[in-house]
Parts: C-alpha cells; structure tokens; sequence
C-alpha cells in the first residue's frame, strides 16, 4: 500500500493530511463527550416462534405461535432501536439489557461517517482516504451486483428450471410444480458462451451470446422508440393553434402555448437537420431552435442543481443527525445538543 | 479574474449554505409552506381518485446514490397508499432497489400501518435483470418476469396477485427512478403500449427536464427533483394528518428545501459574482490603450 | 463462419421483436427470447465481476503503482461476494423456518445488509452529492452571459432556481392575481411546460429516428463493429 500512497502526495502533503485527519479526530472527540455522546446504535432481539400446519393439498404452512408451543421453531432477530428508546428502557429498568449497543452497528456507523468525509476530503485534493474508500465501493459494487443477480435471477429463473428439486431442498421451500424445463438450457447456454469471453478461448464463441444481445436489443429498442417517442410525441404535438376554453370564447393564453410548442418542436428539429445548409427560412428557423434548446439546457441545469443540493443536505443529515447526534429532527433521541449550544450562548449574552 | 479565487473558498461557501439550514432545521423545526405544482397534484390525484383495495404497481429505480432525493417520495406515496387502503406490489428494474424498497415498507407499513399483511396487502416481488427487457415481457406476461416473491414464494399463491397477468392489469403504476432504467424506459414500454393505464413518476433533478415532455399525455404525473418530494409530502400530510402534526419522518422534503434555498442563492450569487468579473475586465481591456 | 452465425442471431432475435407486436402468435416467442435476454444480463454482471477480478489480479501481479489498492478492491469483492453468496447472518424466513438459505441475502442484520447499509450507502450517495460543489465552482467560473443564447441559458436557470425554491415567493408573490403568471414560481412552471417540453420533444425524436436507423443497420448486418476486427 505505501508504494500505493507515496503517488498521491508528497511527505510534506502527507502531513498536511494527517494533521487535518487530527484536527477532525479532536473535534469529534470532544463533541463525543459532551451530553450523551454520539454515533451509538442501538438493537433488541425479537424473538418469533412458529408453527406448522400442512393443509389438505400436503402444502405446509408456517405462522407465529406463542413462546414454548410444542414443536415450534424461534427465529431471533436484531431490530433497530432508537436513542430515545433506549434510554425510556433505562430509567424504567436501570441495567436492562433488552435494548443495548449494537458493536457491529456502532462501527458500521463509524466507518460509514468515515468514508463520507473521505469522499468529501476529495475537494481538498487527492488523498489516500479518498483512493481507499474508492477502492472499496468498486470492488463492494462488483460483488454487490453479482450476489443481487444470482439470488434474484439466477436462482428463482434459471436454477429452478434446471434442477427444482435441489433448489425447493436448498434457499426456495416454497416453489411449486418442480419439473427439469429443457428450454432453460438455451439461456444457460448462451450465458457459459458469454463467460468464456474471460478466457482466450472465449473470442469466437462469446460473438453468439453478444449478437443476441444486441439484436433483441435493437428490436426491442426500435419498436418502443417508434411507438412512444415518434409516433406519440408528434401526436402529443399536433395541438390546436387556434383554442377555444370550455364556454367556447377564444383562449388567448392556451393558443399561445399551442403556438410555442408547435413553433418550438419544428424549429429545434430543423436545427437538427445537418443535411440541409442552415440558410435563408431553415437558417432561420434553426436559430430559433437554438433559443428554445438553451432555454431547455437552462432549465436542464436548473433541475440538475436541484438534485444535486438535495443529494448534498442528505449527507450532511447523515453526519449531524445519525452520527454526531446533534440534531433530532426526527425525534429519535429527544436530545437537541444544537439548541441547547444556542440557549446556552443567548443566557450567556 | 475568477481562476485566482482558490476553488475551495466556493467549497467552503457551499458546504455552510447547506449545512447551517439543515441545522437551523433541526433546532427550530420550521419547514416552508409548499403550495403543489400540477405534475405534483397530478400525482396526488390519480392516487385519490383509485377505489379502497385497488392494486398498484411500484417500482423502486434507484439505489443509495440518489436516495436524498427519491427516498421522501417513496416514502410518501407508500403513505398515501397505505392511508387510502390500496394494495402495493413492489418491483425493481435496479439491483439496488429492493433493499431501498424493504426500507420504505419497514419505515411506513410496518411502523404505522402494522395490520396490513405481506402477501395480501403488499408485497415486494424484488429485482430483475434485463432493463427495459423486464417491461417489455410484463407487458404480456407478469408470472414470467416475476415467478416467485422476495421470499421465494410463487406469486400464484400471493392473494395480491390474483388476477394480475399482465402489467396493464394494473390501474396504477408508479415508478421512482434516478436514471437508467426509470421513468422515460416505463413510458416508452408500458405506458405507451397501454392507453388505460395511468403512470406517475418521481424522478431525479437530472431527469426530470426530459421526463417532463411526456407529461401529461404519457406520463399522467410526476414528482421532479426534491421540490416535487416535498409539494407531494405536503399534500399527503394535509389529506392525512389535517391541521395535526405530521410525524417528523414524513417532513423529510420539505425539511431539505431549506438548504435548498441557500444552496440555489449561493449559486446565482456565484454566477453573478462570475459575470461581474467577467464583464469588469472586459470594460477594462476595452478602456485600455 | 462464427461471424455468420452471430449476425443470424442478431437478425432472428431483432426480427423476433420486432414481428411481436404486429403477430399476436409472436408474442410467446418475444416473451421467450426477451427473458434469455434477461437471464443474459445476470450473466452480464457475473462477466463484470469476473472482468474485474481479472484485470485487478493482473494489476496486482505486475506491482506497479497503486497495487495496493488494487489490493484492497479485490480484498472487497471477494468479501462482498462471500457474504452475499453464503448469506452470511442471514436467519431463514418466516415462510419456512426450518430451511436456513430461505431468507434473503439483505435482510436487517446479515452481512450482506451491513455492507449496504455501511460501506455502499454511504461512499455512492457521497460521490454523487461531491458534485454540487462542482457545480458550484464550474457555474462561477464558466456560465458566462457572453451572447444571446448564453443569457438564454442563464436566465433559464436563475428562474428555476429561485422559482423552485421559497426565493420565488419571498420576491415575486406581491405580484397582483391579473399578473400572477409573472410570479418565479408560475415563470418555472410555463418554462417546464412549453419551452422545456418543446425542445426536449425534439431532442426525443431525434434520438428515436437514430435509434430506429441504428437498429436497422445493426439488424441488416450493416454494422458489425460489435463482432470485432477479424475472423
């Protein structure tokens, strides 16, 4: 890893980084101990038995039974508990140990406020936090998608068809009308055709799979596009120029919107002919296309910010709210550090 | 000109726009009124208008990345679903998705409507690959998309899903989408190819300006960026909760339109500040000899 | 001969689609190929992550700079995928106690539900809310009123920005009712409705004409850039 490192900053950088990385760790440390503290996660295990019952069909079916029924089956789980929760259970039951500190949450929590300020360090320049925590997220994604791919489509779709029997036995008690579906060998097939273009072998034969792909794919696209953005937005263009509102009298403002976009449309597509030279009408009319596409990148950009600033305030909800506790909008933890800090400095004045 | 400003004093601009609102949010509790947009409203009232028990399709596309701002309208239509006695059954078009879409269920149904039962008043049926191919084939065949729940159990024996053989079976579908595949894939796959079925869409900021040239005709609703989660909120909290306090975790768009606010008059400050620059040097080479 | 094959397939599974619509006998075989083509895009995410492993262990082995962290993202996938693969504290579902692979791989408390909610949620929603300080910094140095069409663009986005915030009621909302339609906020919405639907319509269209010629010449064998130089 130092080999690693040692591109991205320099030993004076390198400590640059480290001391703002102190800086940080005293500050949250001190924040740590005012009031209550911070960044803890609370759990209770729940505690659910079932039961048994098979129905005439041979079907068996499970449903929750009270503790301590004979032959039932207790599934613990660990549920999130809050703050506020927490300390309710505590001054009812000093000691309890029903609702307690989840370790492997609390450090979850951490390391996830971690890679927050990690990813934002990037604004300040590249560093070795940043590099590790991209490092992780792409490996993390990769992974993630394979297991979500294999379980939820692999498995039930197919698996099952393959071999029902194993699959019902193993992660699916509850599939039906198991029976070996020849059909399903086609998709596999062509999936192992497709894997083996990880291998020098797979040049030539994974071409089958990807020219599937690819003409299902542009089939599919050419139907869609024509149907949806061709034929119903040109008819959701043929609009009346001339409206009438509904006691019949002339619609100023309705025609003029009408105008517009009909206006608009043809213009913006004029400016898209690049076979025809934009001179004389369709130069002209391409220039008007113009004004209506930046009114439309204006308004793009507008939007993009938006979601943007949105993306920005949820994070930092993350850090003050989940992490250093110091606001409870949610009234989680019924603590508000933040307005006690702010009524403290008013008495003060 | 503008180069010589270090780049991280605009940083340092916006991180205190965006922070210092969040924080005045949480020690005051203040939230903007939100008076509703069509598209918002739109939604709003094709929901209303479904009859009690009716079933609706929601698909969950998105993932973490873009959750601070699709998070509060699944958030809220799964309320306002739940509050008018409708029948959810969740996909997901993203791998991502169900996990989002068990939080939703865990953080609405679960927490506020504990008497409706998974299976017959919900239900999440989870991802599956194949993009705009999985639209295309629950245009004709829902089972063959979708065989089994989150459970594994096969959708044959869900009381929701009775009768459902295909997508158009449903009246209402919803989906809440960051991108790829999302709202414009729904719109040319399954809203186009069936003229009696209403789509609403929530969408992201970055979507939302291309989304919106579907609107009204292919897409019946739709909820653009964080303002639109929060004009939504609005309108579920008062058909809901009335004049009565809405609980705080159904107020989480409209909490963000505060550093909203200061995020956007930072921006236009900097773009004014840029062209002021800008021009003053212009003036300046123009007068000089 | 490989080439020839795969563009049949190309042209067969093209025309599959295509003929489904029109021939209701169609619509089974179009459901049939369209969920191979599902069932390949699970495959796609395999091959993914096998490609990725591949070039890191490449990386790796050729110690060259930044290894290490080719190291640590290999460290991550392997975890990853062991977790979510052997559902790591994962407690069998209610439907069927009995059977302990019966729950699913992210359910509260697995492994796999603590990498998404510790180490995805947090680094992806991060990364992707970084960008508004680039905006930001981007927006003061380059969005310049240096022309008409510029200004267009710009006046654009200050009325969306304060429209669709409170801004747009605090500085527009004395605005008598007869002239109400000049209010920020009823500004954004006449923008979104008319001028933003009206170019952004043409740009579908547009994209849509491509799409449909692309698929044509893909479908007709016309373009093979997809099969690859030789053979």
């Amino acid at each position: 890893m130092s080999g690693a490192t040692m591109d991205a900053s320099g030993p004076a950088q390198g400590r640059w980084w480290i001391g703002l990385f102190l800086v940080i760790a005293v500050l949250v440390a001190i924040r740590a101990g005012i009031g209550e503290g911070m960044g803890r996660v609370y759990v209770q295990t729940e505690s659910t038995s079932y039961a048994s019952t098979t129905n005439e069909q041979g079907r068996v079916t499970w449903s929750v039974v009270a503790d301590g029924t004979d032959g039932a089956v207790t599934i613990e789980r660990d549920l999130f508990r809050t703050a506020g929760q927490f300390r309710a259970a505590e001054s009812a039951a000093p000691g309890q140990q029903a609702i307690r500190v989840s370790w492997d949450r609390t450090i979850g929590l951490w390391l996830a406020a971690f890679f927050t300020l990690a990813v934002f360090s990037f604004l300040a320049g590249d560093n070795p936090a940043y590099k590790l925590t991209e490092s992780i997220v792409i490996g993390v994604s990769a992974g993630y998608w394979m297991v979500v791919a294999f379980w939820e489509t692999l498995v039930p779709k197919l698996l099952a068809n393959l071999a029902p029997d194993m699959v019902k036995a193993w992660c699916m008690p509850n599939l039906e009308g198991g029976a070996f579906n020849p059909i399903a060998l086609i998709p596999l097939g062509l999936g192992l055709m497709l894997l083996s273009q990880l291998t020098p072998l797979g040049r030539h034969v994974g071409r089958w799979p990807l020219a599937f792909v690819i003409g299902t794919f542009a089939g599919l696209k050419m139907v869609s596009h024509v149907e949806s953005d061709i034929i119903e937005q040109v008819r959701a263009t043929m609009l009346p120029m001339v409206a009438f509102g509904d006691d019949g009298s002339f619609a100023v403002w309705a025609s003029l919107r009408n105008v517009l976009i009909v206006v608009g449309v043809l213009c913006t597509l004029a400016y898209f002919v690049f076979s025809v030279e934009h001179k004389g009408a369709v130069g002209r009319a391409a220039r008007v296309g113009v004004w209506f596409l930046m009114i439309t990148f204006g308004s793009a950009f507008g939007f993009t910010v938006m979601g943007r600033i949105a993306l920005l305030a949820a994070r930092f909800e993350f850090l003050f709210i989940d992490w250093l506790w110091l606001i409870d909008p949610k009234g989680e933890r019924g603590m508000k550090v933040v307005a006690t800090l702010v009524s403290c400095i008013v008495d003060m004045t | 000109m503008s180069g010589g400003l270090d780049r991280r004093w605009i940083y340092l601009a916006m991180m205190l726009a965006v922070a210092l609102p969040i924080l005045w949010n949480g020690v005051t509790g203040k939230t903007f009124p939100e008076s509703p947009t069509p598209p918002s409203q739109a939604c709003f009232d094709a929901i209303e208008a479904l009859p009690e028990g009716s079933r609706v399709l929601v698909s969950f596309d998105y993932d973490p990345a873009s959750e601070g701002e699709l998070a509060p309208m699944a958030t809220s239509f799964m309320r306002h679903l739940m509050h008018k006695r409708l029948r959810p059954v969740v996909i997901a078009l993203w791998p991502l998705g169900p996990t989002k879409a068990e939080e939703t269920i865990s953080n609405v149904i679960k927490a506020d409507f504990p008497d409706r039962v998974n299976g017959r008043d919900f239900v999440n049926l989870g991802f599956q690959t194949g993009n705009e191919g999985v639209l295309k084939v629950i245009g004709t065949d829902f089972r063959k998309q979708f065989p089994v729940d989150r459970s594994g159990t096969p959708v044959d024996r869900l009381p929701i899903m009775e009768g459902i053989t295909k997508v158009g079976d449903f009246p209402l579908v919803i989906t809440i989408s960051a991108g790829y595949p999302g709202g414009k894939e729904w719109v040319q796959y399954v809203s186009s190819s069936n003229p009696g079925l209403v789509l609403l869409a929530g969408v992201t900021g970055v979507q939302a300006s291309q989304v919106y040239s579907y609107y009204p005709g292919q897409l019946r609703g739709m909820l653009a960026a964080i303002k639109g989660a929060a004009e939504y909120e609005a309108l579920v909290s008062a058909a809901i909760d009335g004049d009565g306090v809405t609980p705080p975790r159904y107020t989480e768009a409209r909490r963000r339109m505060a550093p909203q606010l200061f995020g956007h008059l930072l921006l236009i400050a900097l773009i004014v500040a840029g062209n002021a620059m800008y021009f003053a040097q212009k003036r300046c080479k123009a007068v000089a000899p | 001969m490989s080439r020839s094959v795969a563009l049949l397939i190309c042209l067969i599974g093209g025309l599959t689609m295509l003929v489904s619509p029109f021939l209701p006998m169609a619509t089974g075989w179009a459901n049939d190929v369209t969920d191979w083509f599902n069932i390949l895009a699970a495959m796609a995410f395999v091959l993914g992550g096998g490609s990725l492993l591949k070039v890191q262990l490449m990386r790796l082995s050729a110690r060259g700079p930044g290894w290490g962290y080719s190291a640590v993202t290999l460290l991550a996938f392997v975890v990853t995928l062991w977790v979510g693969l052997g559902k790591v504290g994962v407690v069998a579902d209610p439907s069927a106690p009995m059977v302990p692979w019966s729950g699913k791989p992210d359910d509260e408390g697995s492994a796999f539900w603590w990498i998404y909610l510790y180490v995805m949620t947090p680094i992806t929603s991060t990364l992707f809310a970084v960008l508004a300080f680039y905006v930001a910094s981007a927006a003061f140095r380059a969005f310049r009123a240096k022309n008409l069409e510029a200004t267009l663009l710009l006046a654009t986005a200050f009325v969306i920005l304060l429209g669709r915030t409170f801004a747009g009621v605090v500085l527009t909302g004395w605005l008598p009712d007869w002239a109400s339609g000049l209010r920020l906020e009823n500004l954004a919405v006449t923008i979104m409705d008319v001028f933003n639907t009206a170019g952004n319509r043409a740009i579908i269209i547009g994209i849509a004409l491509g799409v449909a010629s692309t698929g044509i010449r893909l479908m007709l064998g016309l373009d093979r850039s997809y099969l690859g130089g030789d053979a």
